[in-house]
Protein backbone atom coordinates (compact mmCIF):
# COMPACT_ATOMS: atom_id res chain seq x y z
CA UNK A 1 0.00 0.00 0.00
CA UNK A 2 2.55 2.47 1.04
CA UNK A 3 4.61 1.93 -2.33
CA UNK A 4 1.56 2.37 -4.29
CA UNK A 5 0.69 5.79 -2.54
CA UNK A 6 4.55 6.74 -3.23
CA UNK A 7 3.45 6.20 -6.66
CA UNK A 8 1.09 9.63 -6.07
CA UNK A 9 3.47 11.22 -4.04
CA UNK A 10 5.28 13.48 -5.96
CA UNK A 11 3.40 13.05 -9.22
CA UNK A 12 3.18 15.85 -11.52
CA UNK A 13 0.69 14.46 -14.55
CA UNK A 14 -2.59 13.81 -12.20
CA UNK A 15 -2.51 17.54 -11.43
CA UNK A 16 -6.15 18.89 -11.61
CA UNK A 17 -5.82 20.23 -14.86
CA UNK A 18 -4.59 16.97 -16.60
CA UNK A 19 -8.15 15.31 -14.86
CA UNK A 20 -9.87 17.55 -16.69
CA UNK A 21 -8.67 17.47 -19.63
CA UNK A 22 -9.26 13.21 -18.81
CA UNK A 23 -13.08 14.71 -18.00
CA UNK A 24 -13.74 16.30 -20.61
CA UNK A 25 -12.12 13.73 -22.88
CA UNK A 26 -14.51 11.56 -21.60
CA UNK A 27 -17.44 13.72 -21.68
CA UNK A 28 -16.74 13.96 -25.81
CA UNK A 29 -16.14 9.74 -25.81
CA UNK A 30 -19.63 9.08 -24.00
CA UNK A 31 -21.69 11.69 -25.84
CA UNK A 32 -20.02 10.16 -29.32
CA UNK A 33 -20.25 6.98 -29.09
CA UNK A 34 -24.05 7.21 -27.10
CA UNK A 35 -25.55 9.42 -29.69
CA UNK A 36 -24.04 7.24 -32.66
CA UNK A 37 -25.54 4.32 -31.00
CA UNK A 38 -28.84 5.88 -30.82
CA UNK A 39 -28.86 7.61 -34.05
CA UNK A 40 -27.63 4.55 -35.78
CA UNK A 41 -30.04 1.66 -34.31
CA UNK A 42 -33.01 4.25 -35.31
CA UNK A 43 -31.44 4.06 -38.82
CA UNK A 44 -30.80 0.29 -38.57
CA UNK A 45 -33.99 -1.07 -37.39
CA UNK A 46 -35.77 -0.26 -40.77
CA UNK A 47 -32.86 -1.15 -42.72
CA UNK A 48 -32.77 -4.57 -41.37
CA UNK A 49 -36.20 -5.29 -41.70
CA UNK A 50 -36.26 -4.19 -45.37
CA UNK A 51 -32.99 -6.15 -45.44
CA UNK A 52 -35.03 -9.50 -45.54
CA UNK A 53 -37.62 -8.23 -48.31
CA UNK A 54 -38.01 -10.34 -50.99
CA UNK A 55 -37.59 -7.22 -53.62
CA UNK A 56 -34.32 -6.82 -55.16
CA UNK A 57 -34.40 -3.15 -55.38
CA UNK A 58 -35.17 -2.89 -51.49
CA UNK A 59 -32.32 -5.17 -50.50
CA UNK A 60 -29.42 -5.13 -53.07
CA UNK A 61 -29.14 -1.02 -52.48
CA UNK A 62 -28.88 -2.57 -48.12
CA UNK A 63 -26.50 -4.98 -49.24
CA UNK A 64 -24.31 -2.84 -50.90
CA UNK A 65 -24.36 -0.37 -47.87
CA UNK A 66 -23.72 -2.83 -44.82
CA UNK A 67 -20.72 -4.64 -46.97
CA UNK A 68 -18.99 -1.22 -47.66
CA UNK A 69 -19.60 0.04 -43.78
CA UNK A 70 -18.64 -3.55 -42.96
CA UNK A 71 -15.61 -3.96 -45.34
CA UNK A 72 -13.63 -1.21 -45.19
CA UNK A 73 -11.34 0.50 -42.03
CA UNK A 74 -13.92 2.67 -39.77
CA UNK A 75 -10.72 5.40 -40.29
CA UNK A 76 -10.93 5.07 -44.19
CA UNK A 77 -14.69 6.28 -43.64
CA UNK A 78 -13.50 8.48 -41.34
CA UNK A 79 -11.20 10.44 -43.65
CA UNK A 80 -13.26 10.19 -46.39
CA UNK A 81 -16.20 11.87 -44.43
CA UNK A 82 -13.99 14.37 -42.95
CA UNK A 83 -11.62 15.47 -45.98
CA UNK A 84 -13.95 14.32 -48.63
CA UNK A 85 -17.27 16.22 -47.55
CA UNK A 86 -14.68 19.36 -47.41
CA UNK A 87 -13.91 18.82 -51.27
CA UNK A 88 -17.39 18.79 -52.37
CA UNK A 89 -17.82 22.12 -54.82
CA UNK A 90 -19.73 24.58 -53.60
CA UNK A 91 -20.48 23.25 -49.70
CA UNK A 92 -18.56 25.75 -47.96
CA UNK A 93 -20.99 28.43 -49.10
CA UNK A 94 -24.45 26.47 -48.41
CA UNK A 95 -25.68 25.77 -44.52
CA UNK A 96 -24.37 22.05 -43.88
CA UNK A 97 -20.67 24.04 -44.07
CA UNK A 98 -21.79 25.34 -40.61
CA UNK A 99 -22.11 21.59 -39.53
CA UNK A 100 -19.50 19.79 -41.15
CA UNK A 101 -16.93 22.68 -40.71
CA UNK A 102 -16.15 21.22 -36.92
CA UNK A 103 -14.72 18.04 -36.30
CA UNK A 104 -17.40 16.74 -34.49
CA UNK A 105 -19.99 16.07 -37.18
CA UNK A 106 -17.85 14.50 -39.53
CA UNK A 107 -17.27 12.11 -37.35
CA UNK A 108 -20.29 11.14 -35.63
CA UNK A 109 -21.56 11.10 -39.13
CA UNK A 110 -18.73 8.07 -40.01
CA UNK A 111 -19.04 6.45 -36.37
CA UNK A 112 -23.15 6.42 -37.12
CA UNK A 113 -23.36 5.02 -40.58
CA UNK A 114 -20.78 2.20 -39.31
CA UNK A 115 -22.77 1.24 -36.56
CA UNK A 116 -26.05 1.30 -38.38
CA UNK A 117 -24.22 -1.29 -41.24
CA UNK A 118 -23.30 -3.79 -38.49
CA UNK A 119 -26.51 -3.30 -36.74
CA UNK A 120 -28.74 -4.00 -39.78
CA UNK A 121 -26.70 -7.07 -40.07
CA UNK A 122 -27.41 -7.69 -36.30
CA UNK A 123 -30.95 -7.65 -36.80
CA UNK A 124 -31.21 -9.22 -40.44
CA UNK A 125 -29.35 -11.94 -38.57
CA UNK A 126 -32.16 -12.16 -35.59
CA UNK A 127 -34.99 -11.95 -38.44
CA UNK A 128 -33.92 -14.94 -40.77
CA UNK A 129 -33.62 -16.67 -37.27
CA UNK A 130 -37.03 -16.62 -36.42
CA UNK A 131 -38.29 -19.89 -36.12
CA UNK A 132 -40.80 -20.75 -39.26
CA UNK A 133 -43.69 -22.70 -37.44
CA UNK A 134 -44.02 -19.24 -35.14
CA UNK A 135 -44.56 -17.60 -38.81
CA UNK A 136 -46.93 -20.18 -39.82
CA UNK A 137 -48.70 -20.04 -36.73
CA UNK A 138 -49.24 -16.11 -37.12
CA UNK A 139 -50.13 -16.78 -40.61
CA UNK A 140 -52.77 -19.28 -39.74
CA UNK A 141 -54.38 -16.88 -37.12
CA UNK A 142 -54.65 -14.97 -40.03
CA UNK A 143 -52.32 -11.86 -38.99
CA UNK A 144 -50.99 -9.45 -41.57
CA UNK A 145 -46.94 -9.42 -42.34
CA UNK A 146 -47.14 -5.91 -40.64
CA UNK A 147 -48.81 -7.41 -37.88
CA UNK A 148 -46.60 -10.57 -37.85
CA UNK A 149 -43.91 -8.36 -37.90
CA UNK A 150 -44.61 -5.92 -35.15
CA UNK A 151 -46.37 -9.11 -32.82
CA UNK A 152 -43.97 -12.40 -33.87
CA UNK A 153 -40.81 -11.87 -35.53
CA UNK A 154 -39.74 -8.49 -34.18
CA UNK A 155 -40.35 -8.84 -29.95
CA UNK A 156 -38.78 -12.26 -30.48
CA UNK A 157 -35.42 -11.19 -33.06
CA UNK A 158 -35.03 -8.22 -30.94
CA UNK A 159 -34.32 -10.27 -27.95
CA UNK A 160 -32.35 -12.76 -30.39
CA UNK A 161 -30.09 -9.72 -31.24
CA UNK A 162 -29.44 -8.49 -27.81
CA UNK A 163 -26.12 -10.39 -26.83
CA UNK A 164 -24.51 -9.46 -30.77
CA UNK A 165 -25.65 -6.24 -30.26
CA UNK A 166 -23.60 -5.82 -26.91
CA UNK A 167 -20.42 -6.70 -28.58
CA UNK A 168 -21.25 -3.83 -31.43
CA UNK A 169 -21.92 -1.36 -28.25
CA UNK A 170 -18.75 -2.66 -27.64
CA UNK A 171 -16.98 -2.54 -30.34
CA UNK A 172 -18.04 1.25 -30.76
CA UNK A 173 -16.47 2.27 -27.62
CA UNK A 174 -13.30 1.05 -28.43
CA UNK A 175 -13.82 2.40 -32.12
CA UNK A 176 -14.78 6.01 -31.01
CA UNK A 177 -10.66 5.93 -29.88
CA UNK A 178 -10.12 6.56 -33.37
CA UNK A 179 -12.03 10.14 -33.11
CA UNK A 180 -8.54 11.27 -31.81
CA UNK A 181 -7.25 10.94 -35.56
CA UNK A 182 -9.11 13.81 -36.53
CA UNK A 183 -8.47 16.81 -33.76
CA UNK A 184 -11.37 15.15 -31.58
CA UNK A 185 -10.33 15.83 -27.61
CA UNK A 186 -11.65 12.41 -26.37
CA UNK A 187 -10.36 10.16 -24.05
CA UNK A 188 -7.84 9.22 -26.22
CA UNK A 189 -7.29 12.46 -27.79
CA UNK A 190 -7.06 13.54 -23.75
CA UNK A 191 -4.38 10.73 -23.41
CA UNK A 192 -2.26 12.02 -26.54
CA UNK A 193 -2.05 15.84 -25.42
CA UNK A 194 -0.91 14.71 -22.21
CA UNK A 195 2.16 12.12 -23.67
CA UNK A 196 2.86 14.77 -25.26
CA UNK A 197 2.96 17.41 -22.65
CA UNK A 198 5.00 15.32 -20.20
CA UNK A 199 5.92 12.82 -22.57
CA UNK A 200 5.01 10.24 -20.45
CA UNK A 201 3.40 7.49 -22.02
CA UNK A 202 2.86 4.82 -19.71
CA UNK A 203 1.00 7.04 -17.27
CA UNK A 204 -1.22 8.81 -20.02
CA UNK A 205 -2.07 5.73 -21.89
CA UNK A 206 -2.31 3.16 -19.05
CA UNK A 207 -4.73 5.54 -17.05
CA UNK A 208 -7.13 5.88 -20.24
CA UNK A 209 -6.67 2.15 -20.84
CA UNK A 210 -8.28 1.35 -17.36
CA UNK A 211 -11.04 4.03 -17.75
CA UNK A 212 -11.74 2.54 -21.12
CA UNK A 213 -12.11 -0.82 -19.39
CA UNK A 214 -14.09 0.14 -16.74
CA UNK A 215 -16.13 1.63 -18.98
CA UNK A 216 -16.77 -1.71 -20.80
CA UNK A 217 -17.02 -3.65 -17.67
CA UNK A 218 -19.90 -1.22 -17.07
CA UNK A 219 -21.64 -2.21 -20.46
CA UNK A 220 -21.37 -5.91 -20.33
CA UNK A 221 -22.65 -5.74 -16.60
CA UNK A 222 -25.50 -3.24 -17.83
CA UNK A 223 -25.99 -5.63 -21.22
CA UNK A 224 -25.93 -8.75 -18.89
CA UNK A 225 -28.52 -7.77 -17.14
CA UNK A 226 -30.88 -6.67 -19.49
CA UNK A 227 -30.55 -9.73 -21.38
CA UNK A 228 -31.17 -11.75 -17.73
CA UNK A 229 -34.51 -9.77 -18.01
CA UNK A 230 -35.43 -10.06 -21.32
CA UNK A 231 -34.64 -13.70 -21.83
CA UNK A 232 -35.90 -15.02 -18.57
CA UNK A 233 -38.67 -16.65 -20.08
CA UNK A 234 -35.52 -19.19 -21.63
CA UNK A 235 -33.99 -20.00 -18.49
CA UNK A 236 -35.05 -23.33 -17.20
CA UNK A 237 -37.04 -22.93 -13.59
CA UNK A 238 -35.83 -24.49 -10.21
CA UNK B 1 -9.09 5.46 -65.27
CA UNK B 2 -8.79 7.18 -62.45
CA UNK B 3 -5.89 9.96 -62.60
CA UNK B 4 -3.78 8.99 -59.40
CA UNK B 5 -1.64 11.75 -59.94
CA UNK B 6 1.55 9.73 -60.19
CA UNK B 7 0.72 8.55 -56.67
CA UNK B 8 -0.29 4.83 -58.20
CA UNK B 9 2.52 2.81 -57.47
CA UNK B 10 3.65 4.27 -53.73
CA UNK B 11 -0.05 3.28 -52.83
CA UNK B 12 0.39 0.08 -54.51
CA UNK B 13 3.39 -0.52 -52.32
CA UNK B 14 1.36 0.52 -49.43
CA UNK B 15 -1.25 -2.11 -50.16
CA UNK B 16 1.82 -4.73 -49.99
CA UNK B 17 2.51 -3.06 -46.81
CA UNK B 18 -1.02 -3.30 -45.32
CA UNK B 19 -1.02 -7.27 -46.49
CA UNK B 20 2.70 -7.69 -44.76
CA UNK B 21 1.37 -6.76 -41.44
CA UNK B 22 -1.57 -8.40 -41.51
CA UNK B 23 -0.61 -11.85 -42.40
CA UNK B 24 2.40 -11.52 -39.76
CA UNK B 25 0.14 -10.33 -37.04
CA UNK B 26 -2.42 -13.60 -37.98
CA UNK B 27 0.43 -15.85 -37.40
CA UNK B 28 1.76 -14.11 -33.86
CA UNK B 29 -2.13 -13.62 -33.01
CA UNK B 30 -2.30 -17.57 -34.25
CA UNK B 31 0.45 -18.38 -31.66
CA UNK B 32 -0.69 -16.04 -28.96
CA UNK B 33 -3.76 -17.25 -29.57
CA UNK B 34 -3.22 -21.53 -29.05
CA UNK B 35 -1.16 -20.35 -26.30
CA UNK B 36 -3.74 -18.54 -24.62
CA UNK B 37 -6.33 -21.03 -25.10
CA UNK B 38 -4.11 -23.95 -23.47
CA UNK B 39 -3.00 -22.31 -20.90
CA UNK B 40 -6.87 -20.73 -19.70
CA UNK B 41 -7.95 -24.95 -20.21
CA UNK B 42 -4.65 -25.74 -17.77
CA UNK B 43 -5.04 -27.10 -14.68
CA UNK B 44 -2.14 -24.99 -13.46
CA UNK B 45 -4.09 -21.75 -11.47
CA UNK B 46 -1.12 -19.71 -12.16
CA UNK B 47 -1.32 -19.59 -16.04
CA UNK B 48 -5.17 -19.75 -16.07
CA UNK B 49 -4.73 -16.02 -13.84
CA UNK B 50 -2.11 -14.99 -16.44
CA UNK B 51 -4.49 -16.11 -19.54
CA UNK B 52 -7.51 -14.61 -18.28
CA UNK B 53 -5.97 -11.29 -17.32
CA UNK B 54 -4.62 -11.51 -20.79
CA UNK B 55 -7.84 -11.94 -22.55
CA UNK B 56 -10.12 -9.79 -20.17
CA UNK B 57 -7.47 -6.79 -19.88
CA UNK B 58 -6.93 -6.60 -23.78
CA UNK B 59 -10.17 -7.34 -24.84
CA UNK B 60 -11.53 -4.50 -23.00
CA UNK B 61 -9.40 -1.38 -24.35
CA UNK B 62 -9.03 -0.29 -27.58
CA UNK B 63 -6.58 -1.30 -30.15
CA UNK B 64 -5.50 2.52 -31.02
CA UNK B 65 -4.45 2.98 -27.28
CA UNK B 66 -2.47 -0.55 -26.71
CA UNK B 67 -0.75 0.73 -30.18
CA UNK B 68 0.33 4.29 -29.15
CA UNK B 69 1.10 2.50 -25.47
CA UNK B 70 3.44 -0.30 -27.07
CA UNK B 71 4.99 2.32 -29.60
CA UNK B 72 5.77 5.39 -27.60
CA UNK B 73 6.34 3.09 -24.18
CA UNK B 74 8.12 0.80 -25.88
CA UNK B 75 10.40 3.37 -27.16
CA UNK B 76 10.81 4.81 -23.91
CA UNK B 77 11.44 1.54 -22.24
CA UNK B 78 14.44 0.96 -24.92
CA UNK B 79 15.90 4.81 -24.19
CA UNK B 80 16.33 3.92 -20.27
CA UNK B 81 17.69 0.87 -21.43
CA UNK B 82 20.21 2.17 -23.49
CA UNK B 83 21.01 4.56 -21.19
CA UNK B 84 21.06 1.97 -18.19
CA UNK B 85 23.82 -0.14 -20.74
CA UNK B 86 25.74 3.24 -21.18
CA UNK B 87 25.95 3.91 -17.11
CA UNK B 88 26.46 0.35 -16.42
CA UNK B 89 28.57 -1.02 -19.00
CA UNK B 90 29.67 2.24 -21.19
CA UNK B 91 28.01 0.51 -23.94
CA UNK B 92 26.64 2.94 -26.68
CA UNK B 93 23.58 1.37 -27.92
CA UNK B 94 20.58 3.11 -29.41
CA UNK B 95 17.74 1.32 -29.94
CA UNK B 96 14.89 2.89 -32.43
CA UNK B 97 11.30 1.09 -32.48
CA UNK B 98 10.38 0.14 -35.72
CA UNK B 99 7.15 1.33 -36.82
CA UNK B 100 6.57 -2.18 -38.69
CA UNK B 101 7.66 -4.29 -35.94
CA UNK B 102 5.65 -2.45 -33.21
CA UNK B 103 2.76 -2.51 -35.30
CA UNK B 104 3.10 -6.28 -35.73
CA UNK B 105 3.76 -7.00 -32.30
CA UNK B 106 0.83 -4.85 -31.18
CA UNK B 107 -2.05 -5.95 -33.78
CA UNK B 108 -0.63 -9.70 -32.97
CA UNK B 109 -0.91 -9.45 -29.38
CA UNK B 110 -4.46 -7.73 -29.35
CA UNK B 111 -5.91 -10.03 -31.67
CA UNK B 112 -4.00 -13.16 -29.56
CA UNK B 113 -6.50 -12.83 -26.85
CA UNK B 114 -9.51 -12.46 -29.44
CA UNK B 115 -8.02 -16.23 -30.98
CA UNK B 116 -7.57 -17.23 -27.07
CA UNK B 117 -11.30 -17.20 -26.56
CA UNK B 118 -11.85 -18.44 -30.00
CA UNK B 119 -9.91 -21.74 -29.81
CA UNK B 120 -10.79 -22.20 -26.23
CA UNK B 121 -14.34 -22.40 -27.05
CA UNK B 122 -13.65 -24.57 -29.97
CA UNK B 123 -11.20 -26.89 -27.97
CA UNK B 124 -14.47 -27.19 -24.95
CA UNK B 125 -16.58 -28.06 -28.19
CA UNK B 126 -14.98 -31.15 -28.53
CA UNK B 127 -16.69 -34.58 -27.40
CA UNK B 128 -15.28 -35.30 -24.20
CA UNK B 129 -16.04 -38.79 -25.38
CA UNK B 130 -13.34 -39.18 -28.48
CA UNK B 131 -10.96 -38.05 -25.78
CA UNK B 132 -11.62 -40.55 -23.50
CA UNK B 133 -11.48 -42.86 -26.05
CA UNK B 134 -8.14 -41.89 -27.04
CA UNK B 135 -6.69 -42.76 -23.89
CA UNK B 136 -8.67 -45.88 -23.76
CA UNK B 137 -6.59 -46.78 -26.88
CA UNK B 138 -3.16 -46.29 -24.71
CA UNK B 139 -2.66 -42.33 -26.43
CA UNK B 140 -0.64 -40.08 -24.76
CA UNK B 141 -1.62 -36.51 -23.64
CA UNK B 142 0.56 -34.88 -26.78
CA UNK B 143 -1.00 -37.82 -29.04
CA UNK B 144 -4.78 -36.74 -28.06
CA UNK B 145 -3.81 -33.70 -28.67
CA UNK B 146 -2.62 -33.58 -32.10
CA UNK B 147 -4.73 -36.50 -33.50
CA UNK B 148 -8.22 -35.55 -31.74
CA UNK B 149 -8.67 -32.15 -30.44
CA UNK B 150 -6.84 -30.20 -32.52
CA UNK B 151 -7.72 -31.31 -36.08
CA UNK B 152 -11.68 -30.83 -34.30
CA UNK B 153 -11.12 -27.84 -32.53
CA UNK B 154 -9.95 -26.53 -35.89
CA UNK B 155 -13.30 -27.16 -37.48
CA UNK B 156 -15.22 -25.52 -34.69
CA UNK B 157 -12.70 -22.37 -34.45
CA UNK B 158 -12.77 -21.74 -38.10
CA UNK B 159 -15.71 -19.23 -38.17
CA UNK B 160 -14.71 -17.68 -35.31
CA UNK B 161 -10.66 -17.41 -36.75
CA UNK B 162 -12.41 -16.36 -39.62
CA UNK B 163 -14.33 -12.99 -38.22
CA UNK B 164 -11.40 -12.72 -36.64
CA UNK B 165 -8.92 -12.24 -39.59
CA UNK B 166 -11.39 -10.13 -41.19
CA UNK B 167 -11.46 -7.60 -38.33
CA UNK B 168 -7.75 -8.09 -37.89
CA UNK B 169 -7.24 -7.00 -41.58
CA UNK B 170 -9.23 -3.35 -41.11
CA UNK B 171 -7.69 -2.97 -37.66
CA UNK B 172 -4.26 -2.73 -39.69
CA UNK B 173 -5.39 0.19 -41.07
CA UNK B 174 -4.43 1.62 -37.32
CA UNK B 175 -0.93 1.70 -38.23
CA UNK B 176 -0.88 4.69 -40.76
CA UNK B 177 -1.11 6.36 -37.31
CA UNK B 178 2.12 5.40 -35.79
CA UNK B 179 3.35 6.68 -39.02
CA UNK B 180 3.76 3.31 -41.03
CA UNK B 181 3.57 3.74 -44.44
CA UNK B 182 0.52 1.69 -45.21
CA UNK B 183 -1.76 2.42 -47.97
CA UNK B 184 -4.18 4.66 -45.78
CA UNK B 185 -1.48 6.86 -45.02
CA UNK B 186 0.03 6.63 -48.26
CA UNK B 187 -3.67 7.65 -49.73
CA UNK B 188 -4.36 10.35 -47.03
CA UNK B 189 -1.48 12.24 -47.54
CA UNK B 190 -1.60 11.85 -51.46
CA UNK B 191 -5.25 12.62 -50.72
CA UNK B 192 -4.12 15.99 -48.47
CA UNK B 193 -1.39 16.93 -51.39
CA UNK B 194 -3.63 17.07 -54.50
CA UNK B 195 -6.89 18.20 -52.38
CA UNK B 196 -8.87 15.86 -54.17
CA UNK B 197 -9.88 12.91 -51.15
CA UNK B 198 -11.78 10.55 -53.31
CA UNK B 199 -9.50 10.03 -55.93
CA UNK B 200 -7.35 7.98 -53.47
CA UNK B 201 -9.38 6.80 -50.45
CA UNK B 202 -12.15 5.15 -52.52
CA UNK B 203 -9.57 3.32 -54.42
CA UNK B 204 -7.94 2.07 -51.35
CA UNK B 205 -11.75 1.29 -49.94
CA UNK B 206 -11.99 -1.13 -52.81
CA UNK B 207 -8.80 -2.79 -52.05
CA UNK B 208 -10.69 -3.78 -48.27
CA UNK B 209 -13.49 -4.97 -50.11
CA UNK B 210 -11.52 -7.19 -52.51
CA UNK B 211 -9.17 -8.21 -49.56
CA UNK B 212 -12.26 -9.21 -47.63
CA UNK B 213 -14.09 -11.06 -50.50
CA UNK B 214 -10.70 -12.75 -51.47
CA UNK B 215 -10.48 -13.84 -47.85
CA UNK B 216 -14.03 -14.90 -47.31
CA UNK B 217 -13.66 -17.46 -50.62
CA UNK B 218 -10.27 -18.90 -48.75
CA UNK B 219 -12.36 -19.28 -45.38
CA UNK B 220 -15.32 -20.70 -47.13
CA UNK B 221 -13.60 -23.41 -49.07
CA UNK B 222 -11.18 -24.14 -45.22
CA UNK B 223 -14.87 -24.60 -44.13
CA UNK B 224 -15.45 -27.32 -46.31
CA UNK B 225 -12.10 -28.83 -46.35
CA UNK B 226 -12.30 -29.18 -42.18
CA UNK B 227 -15.71 -30.12 -42.64
CA UNK B 228 -14.86 -33.48 -44.39
CA UNK B 229 -16.77 -36.15 -42.24
CA UNK B 230 -19.41 -34.17 -40.78
CA UNK B 231 -23.05 -34.64 -41.91
CA UNK B 232 -24.74 -31.65 -43.00
CA UNK B 233 -28.33 -30.73 -41.38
Amino acid sequence: MDAFLNLFADNTIFNPTTLMHYWSGFVMTVQLVFLALVIGLFIALPLGILRTSSNPFVRLPIWAFVYFFRGTPLLIQLYLIYYGTAQIKGIQDTIFWNILSEAFYPCLIAFVLNTAAYTTEIIRGAIEATPKGEIEAAKAYGMSAAKRMQRIILPSALRRGLPAYANEVIFMLHASSIASVVTIVDLTGAARDIYARYYAPFEAFLFVAAIYLCLTFALIFMFRSIENKVMAHTKPLS
Amino acid sequence: MIDLHGYGPSIFQGAILTIEVAVLSLILALMLGLAGAIAKLSKNPFARTIATIYTTVIRGVPDLVLMLLIFFGGQMMMNEFSDWLYDEFEIDMFFNIDEFIAGVVTIGFIFGAYMAETFRGAFQSVNAGQIEAGYAYGMNRRQVFFRISFPQMMRHALPGLGNNWLVMLKTTALVSIIGLADMVRLASEAAKAVHEPFTFLIPVAFVYLALTAVSEWILGRLQVKYSAGVAKG
